[in-house]
């Protein structure tokens, strides 16, 4: 009772690195808490699955495993989800926020009335004091989060509703071994007792799933380009500079809705959260969206025609010129100095 | 087939996306003022999927449900202007402050009073980037909800067949209406205002609006009641007060902070060859690149 509980979701058979993320911030959360950490996965043919999760460090993990839930569905996961929550109460219930978390946990929350921030980029637990209703709150769930298009940063908090709920996107937590031969207590959730025939109105007629193509996270350079790199084709020459200099090419939303490059590339609030040795920003201005994904990178480079734009505040390097120019010469330069 | 009635919820959100250097003050804060009053991005993929579908079954008919101040009603009128029947503008004072729970159970009061079929909204609104409103709407009302929306293909026996743009890859559902859906930015664009309707629309007003008007306006604007944008209040959809605006609000704001840009000191360079060439001699001697 009143433990944590991460929504552990399912990738083509694997438990998700946002899960496994959740997990990792899930586990300090509770031992600062001093409660356990609990995990719910839900799903078809999932023996075993349990090895996957149990060295993240949960206490408890419950498995729902229907042949009928072999894909994620609004409606079964919800009853599943709710029906565990009424049972266990959690205080705090943390969900990835991705397709799946994004459609699940507003779904859940409405169903037990309670809170929930999306997309938060920090969670820390700490106090609060009501001074209008005269009440204090100890150990209470901050839900940081960018709003107001990321403008501002919020710190969100549910003093009197439980579950605390968040969503939390891939990469903006770590994740990390708890200890690899830890073992978790498994319980089985009887899944025809909970779920009911409505459940499955909703039917999956077709389901193309691709593999993920493009995983910036994991290279140590990226080449990230704004909307002020101007066109699709400008945008091929940082992905020359990224081929020299062996690394992956990232951008901004405003790049991404212009459609210059492919979603998978984006970097920040609303795509992914990148920590590279090196982030070169072309033609991006540097809101706080943005930034929020790449300011731990170890370097910095701006290249932008302005000077005074904000990306220049948090780069090591701020390189005044265009970025059609730059980068050949950023190029040449290198081949000169690798031979 | 017969028509359909669709509602689509819109939101009137401040342009967050275009927050140039007039947006920022000197010291790092939002300029509210400076940001124009826009009908969130997504809606409009969404009430282009319900005019799609109105072209394709005639007879049916979309309706514009906002929740906002008494200048949302501008929401209303975009939506009729680009092919919308009619439209309701949810406001009260009590509703201040709501999160998206509290949001989402007035939307839900308002939706019952309402004839509808489905019920379409955009994924997000740019201003909070939730994503939460419709799958508690849907919730709510008890009905199944399709969230990240691209197509609705067709409707068929009561049964409404979608296709959803997911991070991974896309997935066709078939669902049973009524629902929920919500609709992507990389779904098809919003078709422009129509000249005929905005000649027709341009009126359209709610009866707050209507009070600064002269009587003679009324007169004329009595004698067309498609002008009329109705206004619903607490009271008018039945809401518990209890669940609306702060105190229904599980989620409360702790505290906000301004993002001021933090001053470091860039080292500047020119896009000259040798400054080039020095940076990368740099980079190369402190190990970001290379071994």
């Amino acid at each position: 009772m009143n433990n944590i509980f991460v929504f552990c979701e399912l990738d083509e058979g694997k438990v998700a690195d946002v899960s496994l993320e959740l997990l990792t911030k899930g586990r300090s959360l509770a031992n600062e808490l001093k409660c356990e950490l609990e995990t719910v996965i839900i799903g078809s043919k999932l023996s075993g699955i349990e090895a996957q999760i149990a060295p993240y460090g949960t206490d408890t993990i419950y498995i729902a495993d229907d042949k009928r839930l072999e894909h994620y569905l609004t409606l079964p996961f919800t009853t599943i989800i709710v029906d565990l929550f009424k049972k266990e109460q959690p205080q705090i219930a943390l969900f990835g926020a991705s397709s799946i978390g994004r459609d699940l946990a507003p779904r859940v929350s409405s169903a037990l009335k309670s809170g929930l921030t999306a997309d938060c980029t920090s969670l820390v637990i700490g106090a609060h004091e009501d001074k209008k209703e005269g009440k204090n709150y100890e150990n209470l769930l901050y839900q940081i989060r960018p709003a107001f298009g990321g403008n501002i940063i919020a710190t969100i908090i549910n003093p009197d509703c439980r579950p605390q709920m968040a969503t939390v996107r891939e990469g903006v937590m770590k994740k990390e071994f708890f200890n690899k031969n830890h073992k978790s207590k498994v319980v089985t959730i009887d899944v025809s007792k909970i779920v009911s025939d409505a459940d499955f109105v909703v039917e999956i007629i077709e389901r193309h799933m691709e593999a993920r193509k493009v995983d910036i996270k994991k290279s140590q350079v990226i080449v990230s380009g704004g909307y002020g790199v101007g066109s699709k084709e400008n945008f091929d020459k940082l992905f020359d500079l990224a081929e020299v200099l062996g690394g992956e090419v990232g951008a901004s939303r405003a790049a991404v809705d212009a459609g210059f490059v492919d979603h998978a590339r984006q970097v920040g609030q609303t795509g992914v959260t990148v920590r590279p040795k090196l982030y070169i920003a072309c033609g991006i201005s540097g809101q706080v969206q943005h930034t929020a994904g790449m300011e731990e990178s170890a370097m910095i480079i701006s290249i932008n025609t302005d000077a005074s734009a904000p990306i220049n505040k948090i780069a090591d390097y701020a390189i005044v010129g265009d970025v059609g120019e730059v980068i050949p010469r950023l190029i040449a330069a290198y081949k000169k100095h690798s031979k | 087939m017969k028509g359909l009635k669709i509602i689509v919820l819109a939101k009137q959100v401040p342009d967050t996306r275009n927050v140039g250097k007039d947006a920022m003050k000197a010291d790092g804060t939002v300029n509210r003022a400076a940001l124009p009053a826009i009908f969130n991005p997504e809606d409009l993929n969404a009430l282009e999927q319900a005019l799609r579908i109105k072209d394709t079954y005639p007879g049916s008919t979309v309706t514009i449900l906002t929740m906002g101040p008494g200048r949302a009603a501008e929401v209303v009128r975009e939506g009729l202007y680009r092919g919308a029947d009619n439209g309701y503008l949810l406001t009260d004072r009590a509703f201040a402050g709501s999160d998206t729970l509290a949001t989402s159970y007035a939307i839900s009061c308002a939706i019952k009073k309402l004839d509808y079929d489905i019920i379409i909204a955009g994924r997000q609104a740019i201003d909070g980037d939730t994503a939460q409103v419709g799958p508690q709407v849907a919730e709510k009302l008890g009905l199944p909800q399709i969230t990240y929306a691209e197509s609705i293909e067709k409707v068929v026996k009561n049964r409404i067949i979608i296709k959803r743009r997911l991070e991974r890859g896309v997935e066709t559902v078939s669902s049973p209406i009524p629902c929920v859906i919500t609709v992507n930015a990389s779904a098809p664009e919003c078709r422009p205002r129509n000249a005929k309707y905005l000649m027709k629309f341009k009126h359209a007003k709610t009866v707050t609006e209507l009070q600064s008007e002269t009587e003679d306006y009324l007169k004329i604007h009595q004698m067309r009641p498609y002008l009329r944008i109705a206004e619903m209040s607490v009271a008018d959809v039945q809401a518990d007060v209890n669940w609306l605006g702060l105190s229904g609000s599980p989620t409360k704001v702790k505290s906000i902070q301004n993002v001021v840009f933090a001053a470091k000191d860039a080292k500047q360079l020119t896009s000259d060859q040798k400054d080039m060439d020095w940076l990368m001699g740099e980079l190369m001697a402190n190990h970001t690149l290379g071994a």
